[in-house]
C-alpha cells in the first residue's frame, strides 16, 4: 500500500486568470503536493482558495499555465482523455439534464462509461437504494429537491467504480440529513471498493473524516496533514465561555469577534460561546473583554486549526474587510415600536400543489426584533413557507399576517414593509452596485434626495464599492449587496433564504455579525439555513419536515426536545427529523 | 476496441438528445408545425402574381374608337376595370388604395388617332413597384392586342409594313406561376430554419446550464457530441423535407422534373451544412440569446435575402453577388430549383454538391473544435 | 395625485434599470445596432425586383440587316447583355438550364423575308421561368423593345401609352422596400426583447426579488414595455436615417406622423411580445415562440406579396397583424406624404392589437405568477 505510486502528483502547479479588473491573478499559485492512492483526501479553504481550479485541472478541464500535473501516473498535459476515461468527477454544480428522468440520467452516464448491462442492474439498485431515489426513478431530475439532485449527481458519477473520484464541494446547499447520507455513500464505497477519493469542502466535520487534509487559501497551500496533526496546531488556544444568564450568547460572541487583536474566532454554541484566543493575547485584556465570565479551556477541533491558519495567512488585510457593525446599535432598553404584538402571525397555514400538501397546518408567531430560524431538510416545505411569508406565493388556506397586514388581502402593502434576500444571488449582475441599489430604492418608492441619502448611507454601512459591477463581486460581497438592497427601505422584517449557503466560514462570521447588529436595532429577522451551528444565533427556531412543524422553541429547548445529549445543533436536528419520520412510518404501518 | 464503445456512446447520446428535443414542445412547434404552416402559406397564401387588379378607367373621350382602344383591359384576366367619371375621383381612389392604376383616355383621343398620334395615360401607384411594373406590362399588352387586331383587319396606318411579333415561351414554368418557384425555395427556407435556428441553442444551453462539465470528464469524444446533437434534428429536417415534396407535388402541382433521389441527397447535404452551422454558432457564443440572434443573422437572413430564393441575384450589385456566393444556401437554391423545375443538370449538381460538402467538412471541424473538452 | 406620482416614480426606476441593463453590455449594444444596420444595407442593395442586367443568348438564323438592327436595339438598352451567340437550336437548352442566361432569342431564317413582304415576322423568346417574377419583367422589356422597333419601322401601335408613376416616378423597387423596412426590421428585436424580458428574469433568478418589491404586475408590465418600445423606435430611427441619407429616398410626409405611427406599431409589437413572455417558461421557449409568431407576421404583411392576392381567410387574419398596417402606414406617410386622415385606418388595427395584448399580458402575469 505504502509502495503504490501516488494517485496524484502536482509540482509547482500554476493557473492564472484575468480578474474582473482586467489584471491577471493566480488562482493556483505554485502548489506542489502528492496524494496516496486508496485514501480519502480533502481540500479545504475559503472562497477563492483555488479548490475548484485545482479540481478542474485534475479532471483535465483546465490547462495549467505552469508546473507538472499527473493523475494515475498519466501526464494530464499530454493525454487528458486517458485520465478522463478512468476517473469520475462531480463538479460543484452537477449538470443533471433536468428534462430527463432520474433513470435516464443514470442510463446516460452508464452508457458513456460503458457499464455492461449485467453489472448495471445490480449497481443501479445499490446506488438507488443508497441515495433513497429508488421510488423516484421516473421523476424528471429538475423536479427533485436540492439534496436529491446532489445525490443523483453523485450516483451518476458512481455508475462505475473509477480509479479516482473527484468531488468538488459535494455538499453545498445540502441539508444535514442529505449531507450525512452523501458521506455515508462515499465511505461505504471506499470500504467496499477501495476507492480513492479527493473532495473539496467548506465543512470541517467533513474534512475531519478524511485521511489527509490540505488547507488552501488564495491559491497557496497553507498546511497539510492528518486531521489530528492539523488540529494539534490549535491546542491550548481554544476556550468556551458561558455568558451571564440574561445575556444571549450571540451578544457575547459579537463582542468577542469585534476584538480581533485578542480573539481569532468566536461562535455561539449550546448557549455558550466557543472561541480561540490569539496566541500572543494579553490575559488581562481578554478577561476584561469577557466581562468577568469564566472561560474554560476546551479540546481543539479541526475548525479551530483552520481558522487559525487562515487568520495567520490573511493577516490584518482580511480583518479590514469585515463590515463594521451597523450604526446606532441598540444596547439596552425596549425595542423601538414594540407593542408586544407578534410581527408575523401564522395560523393553520396550508399550501397544496395539486394533491400534494407542501405545508400542512402550520402555526407560529415571530416577535418584533427576534431572529427566527426556519430549519428543515431539502423539500421539507420550508421554502414554500418562506415564499408565502414574503408574499411570493398565496396560501391555500389559513391566516397570515406580516407586519400587521393580512397577506391575503394586501400583498403590496405588506411587501413595502419587508426586505428579502434570496438564496442565490438575485440582483442584476450586469449592473453596478449603485445601479442596483438605485433601482431597488426606486422600486420601494424611495425618491429624490431621500433615495440618494439612503443609497449613500447603505453603501457606507456595508463598505461597498459603488461602481463595481455586482456580478464580479466575491461571494461574500454579493451577499452584502443583497442585504443592502433588502435593507434600503428600512423594512421592519428582513427575510433571508439560506444566506450563507456556499459562503466560507470567514464571510459567515461577518454576515452574522451584521445580523446580530440589525436585530439589536430592532429589525425582525427570519432566516433559513442548512448550517445547524448557525441556528445558535437565533432566538427561536422552527424545524419542519414533510410540510409539518416538528419543533418550535429556543435552540436550547429544541436541543432538549431532541433527547440527544447537549451536543451540536446538527445532531439535535437529525434526531428530531428521524424521530418524526419513524413515528410517521409507524403510524402508516398501523393504519 | 474503438468501434464498439464509440457506437455505444453515440447511441446513448442520441437517445439523450432525442428525449430532450421531444420533451420541450416548443421545439416541435418550430420544427414541424411552423414548416407546415409555411408550406400552406407559401402554397396558398402568397403569390407575386397580379390577378384581378382593380384599374380605374377614365374615358374623357367616350367615342367608339376610344372605347375600343381600351377594350382589351376588360378582357384581361389580370385586371378588373372600374369605370370612373372624372379624373379627380379616380385620383382619390388611387390614393386610398381602392384601385391600383388609372387608365385615362384624353378628350382629344379620337382626333389625334386620326393623326396617328393617339395617347393613353397610365397612372400607377409607385408604392408597390412590383404591382406597378406588372400592370404597366399588362396595360401595354392589352392595348397592343387591340391595335394588332385592328391592323390585321387592315385600314390602319402602317399596315403592310411588316412587324415583329413575339412568340414567348417560358421554360420550366409555362404558366409563370410564382408558386412554382416559391415552393422549391421553401425547402431551402425550412432546412435553414430547422437546421440553424433550432440547433443554435443546443450547445449554448448546455454551457448555460452547466451540464457539459460532468459530461466532459467521461470517455465521451467531442465528435460523438456533435454527431449526437445533429441526429434528432436531421430526422425532423427529413420529415419537413418529405412534407415539402409531397405538398409541392400533391397540393400545388409543382413538377419534379429532376431525379427525386438527387433532390433528397442534395437536401440532406444542405441540411447537414445548416445543422452544423447552427451548432458551430452555438458552440462559439455559449449563450442562447446571442446564438439565436447570430443564427438568424448569418444563416436565416442570407438564406432568405442573398440566396436567390426571392430576389434574383442577377439584379444585385457585384459586391452583394460575391457575398452571396459565400452563402451556402445560394448553392442549394440553384440546385433545388433546377431539380424541381428543369431536370437533373449533373454538372450543376456535382459542382454545388461539392461546395456544400466542403462547407459541411469545414463546419464539422470547427464545431468539433468548439467542443474540445476544455473550460478555458 | 401624490399616489400617481409615486407610482410613476416606481415605474421610472424600473424603466431606468431595464435600459441600463440593456445598454451597459457592449455586446448588447452591438446586437441592438449592428444587425439592423447590416440588414438595412442588405435589403437596400439585395432586395430588388428591378432587372438591371438581363443576360441573354441569341440564335440568329436570319443573319440579315433586319435581325442585326433588332439586336442592336436590344443591346442599345443597356439592360440586355449578350452572353452567348448560339449556332444551333440544341444549344438553347444548355445555356438556359445552367442559368447562364435569363432568356434566349431565336430569330428564324425567314425573319427578314417576312418583314420585307410586309407580313408578321415571329420572333421566339425563351425565358427561364425558375423565377417567374424575373421572367415576367424580362418579357416586358423585350416586348417594349419590339414595340419600339416596330414603331420605328412605321408599323406598330399608333397608340402611345404614357406612363406616370405616383410617389415613385422611376418605379424603383428600392423605394417600395426600404421605407417598409423602417417598421419591419425593428420588429424582430422589439418583439424578442419584450418576450425575453420576464423569461430572462425568471431564468436568472431575479424575478422573485422584483416580485417582493411593492411593484404591482401592472407597474412591472409598463416598466418593461416602455423600454422595449423605446428600443424599437430607436432602431426604426436608425433605419430611417439609412433610408433617407444613405439611399437618398426623399421623404414626403411629416416626421411627427411617422413617429406617431411607429409608436403605435411598436406598442402593438411589444404587446405581442409581452404576452409571449408571460406564456413562456424560459428564455429558449420565449425565443422559439417569438420566431413562431414573427414568421407568419412577416409573410402576411404584404411586404413581399400583395395582401390582395391572399385567400379570404388569410386576408381577414391580417387585420390582427400590426406589421401589415405598420408597413402600409410608413410607406404612405414616407413616400406619399399622407396625412393623419389618410392613415387613420392603419392606426385602428394596431391600436386595437396593443389594446388587447398589453392588458392580456398583465392579466397573464397576475394569473400565472401567483
Amino acid at each position: 500500500m505504502i509502495d503504490a505510486p501516488p494517485s496524484v502528483v502536482i509540482e509547482g502547479l500554476r493557473k492564472t486568470f484575468s480578474g474582473p479588473d482586467g489584471k491577471p491573478f493566480d488562482a493556483v499559485a505554485g502548489i506542489s503536493l502528492s496524494i496516496r492512492p486508496g485514501t480519502l483526501t480533502a481540500f479545504v479553504g475559503p472562497d477563492g482558495a483555488g479548490k475548484t481550479t485545482l479540481m478542474r485541472m485534475m479532471a483535465g478541464l483546465l490547462r495549467p499555465d505552469g508546473g507538472k500535473l499527473s493523475v494515475l501516473g498519466i501526464d494530464l498535459l499530454v493525454d487528458p482523455q486517458s485520465v478522463q476515461n478512468r476517473i469520475s468527477y462531480m463538479p460543484q454544480r452537477f449538470g443533471l439534464y433536468e428534462d430527463l428522468s432520474v433513470q435516464e440520467n443514470l442510463d446516460l452516464y452508464a452508457d458513456l462509461h460503458g457499464v455492461p448491462p449485467a453489472v448495471r442492474a445490480e449497481r443501479f439498485s445499490r446506488l438507488l437504494a443508497m441515495t433513497d431515489l429508488a421510488s423516484f426513478t421516473q421523476r424528471p431530475a429538475g423536479k427533485l429537491s436540492g439534496g436529491m439532485k446532489q445525490k443523483l449527481g453523485l450516483a451518476c458519477t458512481l455508475v462505475r467504480v473509477p480509479d479516482l473520484l473527484l468531488l468538488d464541494e459535494p455538499s453545498v446547499g445540502v441539508d444535514p440529513l442529505s449531507r450525512r447520507d452523501l458521506w455515508r455513500i462515499i465511505e461505504q464505497l471506499i470500504e467496499a471498493e477501495g476507492l480513492s477519493v479527493i473532495a473539496s469542502t467548506a465543512y470541517m466535520d467533513e474534512a475531519q473524516r478524511c485521511d489527509q487534509v490540505f488547507v488552501l487559501n488564495r491559491g497557496a497551500l497553507l498546511a497539510e496533514g492528518t486531521p489530528a496533526a492539523l488540529t494539534a496546531r490549535a491546542d491550548g488556544l481554544t476556550y468556551v465561555v458561558t455568558p451571564d444568564a440574561d445575556v444571549p450568547a450571540r451578544d457575547l460572541q459579537a463582542r468577542l469577534i469585534d476584538a480581533p487583536g485578542l480573539v481569532v474566532d468566536a461562535v455561539p454554541s449550546g448557549g455558550q460561546v466557543r472561541f480561540i484566543r490569539q496566541p500572543a493575547c494579553d490575559d488581562a485584556r481578554l478577561k476584561e473583554l469577557l466581562h468577568g465570565c469564566d472561560a474554560q479551556p476546551r479540546e481543539a477541533e479541526l475548525e479551530d486549526a483552520f481558522m487559525l491558519l487562515l487568520h495567520e495567512h490573511e493577516g490584518p488585510a482580511r480583518e479590514a474587510s469585515v463590515p463594521p457593525p451597523l450604526a446606532a446599535g441598540r444596547a439596552d432598553g425596549p425595542i423601538p415600536g414594540d407593542d408586544g404584538a407578534p410581527v408575523i402571525l401564522v395560523r393553520d397555514l396550508v399550501r397544496r400543489f395539486g394533491d400534494f400538501t407542501a405545508v400542512a397546518n402550520t402555526s407560529f408567531d415571530v416577535r418584533r426584533g427576534e431572529i427566527f430560524g426556519l430549519l428543515g431538510p431539502n423539500g421539507a416545505g420550508k421554502t414554500t413557507t418562506f415564499r408565502m411569508l414574503c408574499g411570493l406565493l398565496p396560501a391555500s388556506s389559513g391566516e397570515l399576517r406580516v407586519a400587521g397586514v393580512n397577506l391575503r388581502t394586501a400583498r403590496a402593502a405588506a411587501r413595502a414593509r419587508i426586505g428579502y434576500v434570496a438564496q442565490k444571488f438575485s440582483l442584476y449582475s450586469n449592473l453596478t452596485v449603485r445601479e442596483n441599489l438605485d433601482f431597488f430604492g426606486g422600486a420601494y418608492g424611495l425618491r429624490g434626495k431621500r433615495r440618494q441619502d439612503r443609497v449613500r448611507e447603505i453603501i457606507r454601512q456595508f463598505d461597498l464599492d459603488p461602481s463595481a459591477p455586482s456580478g464580479n463581486l466575491p461571494l461574500g460581497y454579493k451577499q452584502r449587496l443583497a442585504m443592502a438592497a433588502g435593507l434600503l427601505h428600512e423594512p421592519e422584517i428582513l427575510f433571508l433564504d439560506e444566506p450563507t449557503s456556499g459562503i466560507d466560514p470567514l464571510a459567515r462570521r461577518a454576515f452574522w455579525r451584521t445580523i446580530t447588529a440589525l436585530s439589536q436595532a430592532g429589525v425582525t429577522i427570519v432566516v433559513t439555513t442548512h448550517f445547524m451551528e448557525e441556528a445558535e444565533y437565533c432566538d427561536r427556531v422552527a424545524i419542519q419536515d414533510a410540510g409539518r412543524l416538528l419543533a418550535l422553541g429556543t435552540p436550547r429547548e429544541v436541543r432538549a426536545r431532541s433527547g440527544t445529549a447537549a451536543g451540536h445543533m446538527n445532531e439535535a436536528f437529525i434526531a428530531i427529523v428521524e424521530q418524526a419520520r419513524a413515528a410517521e412510518g409507524h403510524a402508516r404501518v398501523a393504519a | 476496441m474503438n468501434g464498439a464503445p464509440f457506437l455505444r456512446r453515440l447511441i446513448a447520446l442520441i437517445r439523450k438528445e432525442s428525449r430532450q428535443m421531444l420533451r420541450d414542445r416548443s421545439n416541435l412547434l418550430v420544427g414541424l408545425l411552423l414548416p407546415m404552416g409555411l408550406i400552406l402559406l407559401f402554397g396558398y397564401g402568397l403569390s407575386f402574381d397580379v390577378t384581378d387588379a382593380p384599374v380605374a378607367m377614365v374615358l374623357e373621350d367616350n367615342s367608339a374608337v376610344a372605347r375600343e382602344a381600351v377594350s382589351g383591359i376588360e378582357g384581361s384576366p389580370y385586371m378588373v376595370p372600374v369605370r370612373v367619371g372624372t379624373m379627380a375621383e379616380a385620383e382619390a381612389m388611387l390614393r386610398s388604395g381602392k384601385v391600383d392604376a388609372i387608365v385615362r383616355v384624353p378628350v382629344d383621343f379620337a382626333r389625334r388617332q386620326g393623326q396617328g398620334d393617339a395617347r393613353v395615360q397610365l397612372i400607377l401607384n409607385g408604392l408597390d413597384t412590383t404591382m406597378a411594373t406588372s400592370l404597366e406590362a399588362y396595360v401595354n399588352g392589352a392595348i397592343g392586342t387591340v391595335v394588332q387586331r385592328r391592323m390585321d383587319r387592315g385600314g390602319v396606318v402602317g399596315a403592310g409594313v411588316g412587324n415583329v411579333v413575339l412568340v414567348q415561351r417560358i421554360w420550366f414554368n409555362e404558366a409563370g406561376d410564382s408558386t412554382w418557384y416559391l415552393v422549391p425555395g421553401l425547402v431551402v427556407l425550412i432546412m435553414t430554419l430547422v437546421g440553424a435556428f433550432l440547433t443554435s441553442m443546443l450547445i449554448a444551453r448546455e454551457w448555460e446550464r452547466g451540464t457539459l462539465e460532468a459530461l466532459f470528464v467521461t470517455p465521451v469524444r467531442p465528435l460523438e457530441l456533435v454527431l449526437a446533437k445533429i441526429a434528432p434534428y436531421l430526422v425532423v429536417g427529413l420529415i419537413d423535407l418529405a412534407m415539402c415534396i409531397v405538398a409541392a407535388r400533391v397540393l400545388f402541382n409543382v413538377p419534379i422534373r429532376g431525379s427525386l433521389l438527387v433532390i433528397l441527397a442534395a437536401s440532406l447535404l444542405y441540411l447537414i451544412v445548416s445543422l452544423l452551422m447552427g451548432l458551430f454558432i452555438s458552440g462559439i457564443t455559449r449563450n442562447q440569446f446571442a446564438a439565436s440572434q447570430m443564427a438568424l443573422l448569418v444563416s436565416f437572413m442570407p438564406a432568405l435575402m442573398l440566396s436567390g430564393f426571392v430576389f434574383d441575384l442577377r439584379n444585385v450589385p457585384l459586391v452583394v453577388r460575391i457575398v452571396s456566393q459565400l452563402v451556402p444556401a445560394t448553392h442549394f437554391v440553384g440546385v433545388v430549383k433546377t431539380l424541381f423545375l428543369a431536370g437533373t443538370d449533373w454538372a450543376m449538381v456535382l459542382r454545388n454538391g461539392a461546395i456544400m460538402l466542403g462547407y459541411s467538412l469545414v463546419l464539422l471541424t470547427l464545431t468539433w473544435r468548439t467542443l474540445r473538452k476544455r473550460l478555458d | 395625485m401624490e399616489r400617481l406620482v409615486a407610482s410613476l416614480a416606481q415605474i421610472l426606476a424600473l424603466c431606468r434599470k431595464e435600459i441600463i441593463a440593456l445598454l451597459k453590455d457592449p455586446a448588447n449594444r452591438v446586437i441592438l445596432a449592428a444587425p439592423i444596420m447590416i440588414q438595412s444595407m442588405l435589403f437596400g442593395y439585395a432586395a430588388t425586383f428591378d432587372l438591371k442586367h438581363v443576360p441573354y443568348a441569341v440564335l440568329d438564323q436570319s443573319r440579315s440587316a433586319a435581325s442585326t438592327a433588332f439586336l442592336a436595339r436590344l443591346d442599345g438598352t443597356g439592360v440586355f447583355e449578350r452572353e452567348a451567340t448560339l449556332a444551333s437550336p440544341g444549344q438553347i437548352a444548355e445555356v438556359i438550364e445552367d442559368g447562364k442566361v435569363l432568356l434566349a432569342i431565336s430569330i428564324p431564317a425567314d425573319f427578314a423575308t417576312r418583314l420585307a413582304a410586309g407580313r408578321e415576322a415571329p420572333l421566339q423568346v425563351i425565358l427561364d421561368g425558375r423565377n417567374s417574377t424575373t421572367a415576367g419583367a424580362a418579357a416586358g422589356y423585350v416586348a417594349a423593345v419590339t414595340m419600339a422597333f416596330n414603331k420605328a419601322r412605321g408599323a406598330a401601335s399608333p397608340i402611345t401609352v404614357e406612363r406616370r408613376a405616383w410617389f415613385n416616378p422611376n418605379l424603383d423597387s428600392r423605394w417600395q422596400i426600404m421605407p417598409a423596412m423602417i417598421a419591419t426590421l425593428s420588429m424582430l428585436q422589439t418583439l424578442l426583447l419584450a418576450a425575453l424580458s420576464i423569461a430572462r428574469e425568471r431564468e436568472q433568478g431575479t424575478f422573485d426579488q422584483l416580485l417582493v418589491t411593492p411593484l404591482t404586475p401592472l407597474q412591472i408590465l409598463v416598466g418593461k414595455a416602455v423600454p422595449a418600445i423605446m428600443v424599437g423606435v430607436m432602431q426604426s430611427t436608425l433605419v430611417l436615417l439609412v433610408v433617407r441619407f444613405w439611399f437618398q429616398i426623399p421623404m414626403a410626409g411629416s416626421p411627427w406622423l411617422l413617429y406617431l405611427g411607429l409608436l403605435g406599431f411598436t406598442g402593438a409589437s411589444v404587446g405581442i411580445g409581452m404576452s409571449i413572455s408571460a406564456l413562456s417558461l424560459n428564455m429558449q421557449q420565449a425565443m422559439l415562440h417569438t420566431f413562431l409568431v414573427i414568421m407568419p407576421l412577416t409573410l402576411l404583411s404584404g411586404l413581399l406579396t400583395p395582401v390582395r392576392n391572399m385567400p379570404d381567410v388569410l386576408r381577414i387574419a391580417t387585420y390582427a397583424n400590426p406589421l401589415r398596417f405598420g408597413v402600409d402606414l410608413v410607406r404612405r406617410v414616407y413616400l406619399e406624404g399622407a396625412g393623419l386622415g389618410d392613415v387613420v385606418f392603419d392606426f385602428l388595427p394596431m391600436v386595437a392589437v396593443a389594446g388587447v395584448t398589453l392588458p392580456l399580458a398583465a392579466w397573464l402575469f397576475r394569473n400565472r405568477l401567483a
